[in-house]
């Protein structure tokens, strides 16, 4: 393997073990409230199996030795030696946080040797394993675990006398219909360089009845020798039938250990194999000796080796074969379902989709361009050619920002370890209830939610839910409640941290504000308002300080960060009964379907999914509002800003006015503007850091004319828009 | 493909002539394996079959099998060079243990 290329298989490694351990760590969660799921149990065990494995391919001795030993503990557990209990689940996620490490450090820097710290830490959980290790034979491990596990690995130099290479074929079932004949496949390799040796292994074929005459249900080992011959144009014979067959094939000289894995991997009798190795000269006999040994002290015992072996294969290869997994571990239908869709996903590098997303955007902007110019020819066909052409732009805009989409269900589990780790922390009992997981976002936004999702979390943990005793006093059960909720609204994702907890207390807050000169003695606020001050910066009413929270850090971080993607954050609060924070944020951060409005010279930009509906101002309701902010709609108040006063529009007013009347978190407020001039895809440009502080404008967007028109930031208009409407009726 | 099926003195005698692939593998299979219970011995004459590919050689293993568990016997003879050609390559012709005769077209 070249250099980058091992370095491509290196970063894969790292980003599998991160998807592994993050599997390992769901399961162990589960097994928490049901100890006895044995899907949880084999699940974690092959995780930490297939690191290890994988770990072992790139050399990675810290990383095997530390996760071997997990394994083996994993492997009692699963043969019903090990009891599952909360410590052992405790410990379990402890070695997985450690393995994490191990993965991560390595993934920093590939050269980097354990630190002392982690080392300490690695050894400290080995010396916790131990207890539940008793009854394996593992003399060199249970004196000084962590070094010398590697050492029971021989050297590399241990090497077969046989000069050939040897290629162990395992069929799929369906490889005959699929059209594929095995025999071409070998006939092909004997053209190529000589078959010295092949041994046909029917093992797999069942008796008379189940056997499926259009099945394929047979294996070969083969002793090839090729002058000239690279791994690759070996495997190039089996490019066809890659996805039907498990192919190992091990180059001339290969290290003893090797062997010992291939026959640990290969679904028969492993005793048999190894003599069949032998028979077909890829091995001595003293060799195969050898590796046998060293499957005896590298494996806890044979039993379990008999049901682990065909899981093995599987995950570690990616490849199904149904007949094996059925056969062996009798999976249930659905992991199959599951695991022929993941093989649909594609990788692909987030900047490379950034990329895609940057050019639809000026293609957006192009076509707008294209449109406004066919329009001035007034040529028909041309006309027509180019709205055609916009709405295939409008379908890829909206296909590849769908492409960006995750459901947020990924980053809301993520908090089931926390709520567990933290509620042992703080010694309350409280569980986690994840609500609408499927709703889906755009990736940049689920990347940046995970921080304030995590303050907002352990606050309402450590603050919110009172103790056990309290809550019993108060009549509410006596295990806390926290919610995570996801859900879309009019063109917002509203993410939802919810407790049953002690809620706010609306007089401290106020206090507190008063003490720190956030705002004066008679000043009237609304609760949302009050609650709302808890975000300012250095606010905290708690009364201790934990090393959780409580230091007024963090809540005006948390706020910062909302609003830096646009979002609002708004509290909703029930004293006695729980709080709930809404986090509002947009669906996208790229391109929207805008609202396009002129006033004077300039234009505006609202999102569309905002706009309620448009009015026009007729004369006597104009001469009307010249004073006040407000209209009577239909039986309502709606206030409303007049663009031209907020912005300074100069030039002389228009014939005609507007009102757009715009929604936001269930406000309504009008804009009162001179032209509509309708829908317009909006490529959203940030501005520049100069107009970071600038009110009611949120970016920047290019019309097909090439001028700038502005995305007014409709959150921040209603409430001056509200603000200035009660202050006129306050006068 | 066609079998033609034939029992004297406790002998059941089985010609497979044509193609023994995965085209015919289900009736090949169908027609092959109750032959075991029509004598103490089988004998598979496969000097017609003119084309063998795995589907059919699994068929020969898997009555083969059969066999050995029932306790009977069963031969293949008059290999023709098609199938010679398959127990050659997976080495196999020792499992089956039948003396090959070459062919006389062959050499």
């Amino acid at each position: 393997m070249s250099n980058t290329e091992f370095d491509q298989a290196l970063q894969t490694f790292f980003m599998e073990s991160r998807e592994l351990l993050e599997a390992m760590e769901e399961s162990l969660l589960g097994l928490e409230s049901s100890p006895d799921d044995d899907d949880a149990i084999n699940a974690i065990f092959r995780a930490a199996h297939t690191i290890k494995g994988s770990g072992g391919l790139f050399g990675l001795d810290g990383i095997v030795s530390f996760t071997h030993v997990v394994e083996n503990v994993l492997d009692r557990v699963r043969g019903g030696h090990v009891q599952v209990n909360g410590e052992l689940i405790a410990l379990l996620l402890s070695c997985r946080d450690h393995i994490g490490m191990l993965v991560e450090q390595i993934a920093a820097d590939p050269a980097a040797r354990p630190d002392k710290e982690l080392e300490s830490v690695g050894n400290m959980l080995l010396e916790q394993l131990k207890s539940y290790q008793t009854g394996v034979t593992h003399p060199v491990c249970s004196t000084a675990p962590a070094s010398s596990c590697t050492e029971i690995l021989p050297q590399t130099g241990n090497t077969v006398e046989s000069d050939m290479w040897h290629i162990s074929l395992r069929f799929g079932q369906d490889v005959l219909r699929n059209g594929m004949d095995p025999l071409a496949f070998i006939r092909y390799l004997d053209n190529m360089g000589k078959i010295v040796h092949i041994l046909t292994l029917p093992d797999a074929m069942p008796f008379s009845l189940e056997m499926d005459p259009e099945s394929c249900y047979l294996g070969f080992e083969i002793d090839f020798q090729g002058d000239g011959v690279d791994k690759a144009a070996i495997e190039e014979v089996f490019e066809f039938v890659r996805e039907d067959c498990s192919i190992r094939i091990l180059p001339p000289h290969s290290r003893i250990e090797e062997y010992t894995q291939l026959i640990n991997e290969l679904p028969e009798n492993n005793i048999a194999l190894g003599e069949l190795l032998v028979n077909c000269g890829s091995l001595t006999r003293k060799e195969l000796e050898q590796a046998l040994h060293l499957q005896e002290t590298l494996r806890s015992g044979s039993r379990a080796e008999e049901t682990s072996k065909l899981g093995n294969i599987l995950v570690e290869q990616g490849v199904v074969q149904p007949e094996l997994i059925d056969a062996a571990l009798g999976k249930q239908k659905t992991a199959k379902e599951n695991k022929s869709q993941e093989s649909k996903l594609i990788r692909i590098q987030a900047d490379k989709l950034d990329q895609l997303i940057n050019l639809v955007g000026e293609m957006v902007i192009a076509g707008a361009a294209t449109s406004l110019i066919a329009l001035r020819t007034q040529d028909a066909a041309l006309h027509e050619a180019t709205s055609t052409l916009s709405r295939l732009v409008e379908e890829i805009r909206d296909s590849a920002l769908q492409l960006r989409m995750v459901q947020i269900g990924e980053t809301f589990s993520r908090f089931n370890r926390v709520v567990r780790d933290v509620s042992r922390e703080i010694g309350k009992d409280i569980g986690l209830n994840i609500l609408g997981a499927e709703t889906e976002l755009d990736k940049s936004v689920v990347e940046k939610i995970g921080d304030p999702l995590m303050h907002l979390v352990r606050n309402s943990m450590d603050h919110g839910i009172e103790t056990a005793e309290i809550r019993l006093q108060r009549g509410k059960p006596a295990k806390g409640t926290l919610r995570l909720n996801a859900y879309h609204e009019s063109g917002s994702i509203v993410v939802e941290v919810g407790d049953d907890g002690g809620g706010l207390n609306r007089a401290r807050i106020f206090a507190k504000a008063l003490e720190k000169g956030l705002v004066t003695a008679n000043q009237v606020l609304s609760d949302q308002e009050v609650y709302g001050l808890i975000f300012e910066a250095g606010f905290s009413t708690a009364e201790a300080v934990t090393n959780l929270s409580g230091r007024g850090v963090g809540m005006d971080v948390v706020r910062r960060n909302i609003e830096a993607l646009r979002g609002t954050v708004q509290i909703d609060s029930i004293e006695g009964a729980g709080t709930t924070v809404k986090i509002r944020l947009p669906l996208t951060l790229a391109i929207i379907d805008g609202f396009l409005m002129g006033v004077g010279s300039s234009s505006y930009v609202v999102p569309l999914d905002m706009v309620m509906e448009c009015i026009e101002l007729n004369e006597a309701e104009r001469q009307e509002t010249r004073d006040s902010h407000y209209i009577n709609l239909r039986g309502t108040i709606l206030p409303f800003i007049r663009l031209r006063d907020q912005f300074r529009e100069r030039g002389k007013p228009a014939r005609c006015e507007n009102i757009v009347v715009v929604q936001y978190a269930g406000l309504r407020a009008g804009l009162v503007v001179d032209e509509l001039m309708g829908e317009f895809q909006t490529v959203i440009k940030p501005l520049g850091k100069l107009f970071a502080n600038l009110k009611g404008i949120g970016g920047s967007t290019i019309l097909g004319s090439g001028e700038v028109a502005l995305i007014l930031d409709v959150p921040t208009l209603i409430q001056r828009a509200i603000a200035l409407e009660s202050r006129v009726l306050n006068c | 493909m066609t079998i033609s099926i034939a029992t004297s003195n406790g002998v059941c005698h089985v010609n497979v002539t044509g193609e023994m692939t995965i085209y015919h593998a289900a009736e090949i299979k169908a027609e092959l394996l109750p032959c075991l219970e029509l004598g103490a011995e089988l004998e598979i004459n496969l000097s017609e079959v003119s084309e063998m590919d795995t589907a059919g050689f699994q068929l020969l293993l898997l009555t083969k099998r059969a066999a050995l568990a029932a306790n009977k016997s069963m031969r293949l003879v008059a290999h023709s060079p098609a199938t010679l050609e398959v127990l050659d390559l997976l080495n196999m012709a020792s499992y089956f243990g039948d003396p090959v005769m070459m062919p006389r077209t062959v050499h």
